[in-house]
């Protein structure tokens, strides 16, 4: 029977099955971070367990880390427990760790891929609703809570139900200024944020195919956004020539036997979704968002809702809502609307092509005086590569501050945050109220927006640069 | 973990669909090592005002929903970060259970963990206990997971469906990890016939 990359990817890891209860399936690679593990690791230590697969397992310090100079002490007491703890956990029961100080130490979904420990084929989990992200590679990589990293931490294997299966199908070509960004805004703006629960969604489609692994990480990223725990790609050529030669990739006779597994993985020919959307990538303008939550988003062109437009009441109080807490009229453009911070970073987008991106915007311009602007690499080896070319010169000759690899202002937790009442346009994933600082208003957007908009000194597209 | 019994409770509403886990607790309180003093931080930024005093008209400062332990909320509730925080945060102020239309996939499963009982009640059912709860403040639900029956304020009751392990689990106390470690036999015959795919514990250049 024909069966979606979804369907091949469960059946290869159930361990276990009995009528009534939720499947058994294994875990390939577990991620862990400071922030959802220490009562996991406490849970093992009342009752007496170990780490069953440590060799599976990886470990980094990201969301509470600050980016400030890494030899300067961490001010914040309780962040600085917990980043001790991390360390303390993964020594006590033999967990690699990149720790603060560690050389390849940087956001969980940046680092996993690029030291190739996702691999296509996998299920991959950690306790963070991004883990999405490694879908990229044709893996299974879904968010968990803390309870459930104590369950594969103690046994490498998770109890889940069989999820639904969503096609998302991009087909055409991105114009000039649409990236990857835009198209998951814009999927998110049409199903809205509870339109992927109980499915996980396969990015197909010659858009999708066109696409870098970093794009289509930049894709997978927010899914969750879109409510699906987790959404993939099918691996390709681009997928084994990203891989190949990482310090995790298989290598030699290895490396040819898994390619050939890998490449079995793709969706059959005939087979089934449970549900499906088409999305004309021809047709696609930057998105951005205006609301408190990743649906509430529009082309960078159109005005945010009128709420009087809206008949159904209580999306209308919601979105009545999102206009007060961002201090929005409706019916009125973003563009040209003054903004205080620009970010660029997170898991969604802040790997070396989306500084790139940046840096080519950025480079021989001046950044608005009235912002402020903080970049913020994914990961140490993001910091390294862009110190090869040249990118901080660019950042910093352009006046935004360059900072060390976390999730920084994405969440907010390490002192980088938004004040109460500015307005921020950022690259990360959530704009949540109180997300990036408690009052703060975010407009979620790609970095290319970021930019324009940095050096605009308002909301901009950056199709009209001059 | 307790047994999850039936009971009766006045319903706190919170009309406002979306809510997400950044809401239930901001990330600022996730630096926490424990799992424990959390009911404090529960909607911390819609609950206080800058001063750290009530929010009067935020629904969790009034009197009316004092003891309450069944939280009626708008659709999609608990979308967002995977913090379990927010089950935490949510039974530690005394919660027992959410009404909603939908439950986001990870915070359900959080809830299901912590002995928050996730009820999905149909939109016209949710509709009808906001405007009880609107015309009478001290209007109850009675909430059965054995019987999975909801009891409403004016009389009869709805069927809410939750999946029988989890509902086994919670009715006995179970905690679903003492289940998986059972199938010890099964987890390393896995094992033994899967492909080594990454060692991390591997010296890499």
């Amino acid at each position: 029977m024909s069966r979606t990359i979804i369907e091949k990817l469960w059946d290869s890891h159930v361990v276990y099955e009995q009528a009534g209860a939720p499947s058994l399936i294994f875990i390939d690679l577990h991620l862990v971070h400071e922030v959802t593990s220490p009562q996991a690791f406490q849970g093992l230590r009342d009752r007496g367990l170990r780490v069953r697969r440590p060799d599976l397992t990886f470990a980094t310090a990201d969301h509470s880390i600050p980016t400030h100079d890494r030899s300067l002490p961490i001010l914040d007491p309780i962040a600085r427990k917990q980043l001790e703890a991390l360390e303390a956990n993964c020594r006590e029961f033999g967990v690699p760790c990149e720790g603060i100080h560690g050389p390849r130490q940087g956001i969980v979904h940046v680092i996993g891929p690029e030291l190739g420990l996702t691999q296509p084929g996998m299920t991959v989990v950690c306790g963070d609703s991004h883990t999405a992200t490694h879908g990229a590679f044709g893996a299974l990589a879904f968010g968990i809570g803390t309870s459930e990293v104590m369950h594969v931490l103690a046994s490498q294997c998770l109890l889940q139900r069989k999820s639904k299966t969503y096609e998302v199908r991009v087909d055409g070509v991105l114009k000039p200024g649409v990236t990857a960004k835009d198209i998951i805004l814009a999927l998110i703006s049409r199903i809205g944020v509870g339109g992927g629960t109980g499915h996980v969604f396969e990015y197909r489609g010659s858009a999708i195919r066109a696409l870098s692994m970093e794009e289509r990480m930049t894709v997978c990223n927010m899914s969750i956004e879109g409510g699906a725990r987790a959404g993939l790609v099918a691996p390709d050529d681009a997928t084994f020539q990203y891989l190949a030669g990482r310090p995790y990739a298989p290598t030699g006779a290895a490396w040819d036997a898994a390619v050939a597994q890998w490449k079995q993985l793709p969706t059959d020919e005939g087979a089934a979704f449970d549900k499906s959307i088409a999305i004309d990538a021809d047709a696609l303008e930057p998105m951005i968002t205006y609301g408190t939550n990743p649906g509430q988003g529009v082309p960078i062109t159109q005005p945010v809702p009128d709420p009087s437009s809206i008949g159904d009441p209580m999306e209308r109080e919601s979105v009545e809502k999102a206009l007060r807490y961002m201090g929005l009229e409706g019916g009125k453009p973003l563009l040209g609307r003054p903004v205080d911070v620009v970010f660029i970073g997170s898991c969604t987008n802040s790997r070396i092509s989306d500084l790139r991106a940046a840096a080519a915007v950025l480079k021989g311009r001046k950044v608005s005086p009235n912002v402020r602007v903080m970049v913020v690499p994914g990961s140490q080896a993001v910091k390294r590569q862009a110190y090869d070319e040249g990118l901080p010169e660019v950042f910093r000759a352009a006046g935004c501050e360059w900072r060390e690899p976390g999730c920084s202002m994405c969440i907010a937790m390490n002192g980088d945050q938004l004040a109460p009442g500015q307005y921020g346009v950022s690259t990360s994933n959530r704009n949540f109220e109180g997300r990036q600082g408690k009052g703060g208003r975010t407009f979620l957007a790609s970095p290319l927006t970021a930019a324009a908009t940095a050096i605009a000194g308002h909301v901009a597209d950056v199709r009209k640069l001059q | 973990m307790k047994k999850f019994e039936a009971f009766r409770s006045r319903i706190v509403p919170l009309p406002i669909n979306n809510v997400d886990t950044d809401q239930i607790i901001p990330a600022r309180f996730l630096k926490t090592t424990s799992m424990e003093g959390l009911a404090d931080q529960l909607f911390f930024d819609w609950r206080y005002q800058e001063d750290g005093s009530p929010k009067p008209d935020f629904i969790l400062n009034q009197d009316r929903v004092k003891g309450a332990s069944v939280l009626l909320a708008g659709d999609n509730f608990g979308c967002g970060s995977s913090r379990e925080h927010a089950p935490w945060a949510l039974t530690q102020f005394g919660f027992r259970a959410v009404i909603s239309t939908s439950f986001a996939d990870i915070f359900k499963q959080n809830s299901l963990k912590n002995a928050l009982l996730p009820v999905v009640v149909t939109p016209e059912v949710q509709a009808s206990l906001f405007a009880a709860v609107e015309a009478d403040p001290a209007a109850e639900v009675a909430v059965d997971l054995a019987a999975q029956t909801l009891a409403l304020p004016g009389g009869g009751s709805v069927e809410f469906r939750v999946d029988p392990f989890s509902r086994h689990c919670l009715l006995e106390g179970i905690d679903e990890l003492g289940y998986i470690l059972q199938q010890e036999a099964a987890i390393g015959a896995y094992e033994a016939r899967r492909p080594h795919s990454i060692d991390t514990l591997a010296q890499v250049s």
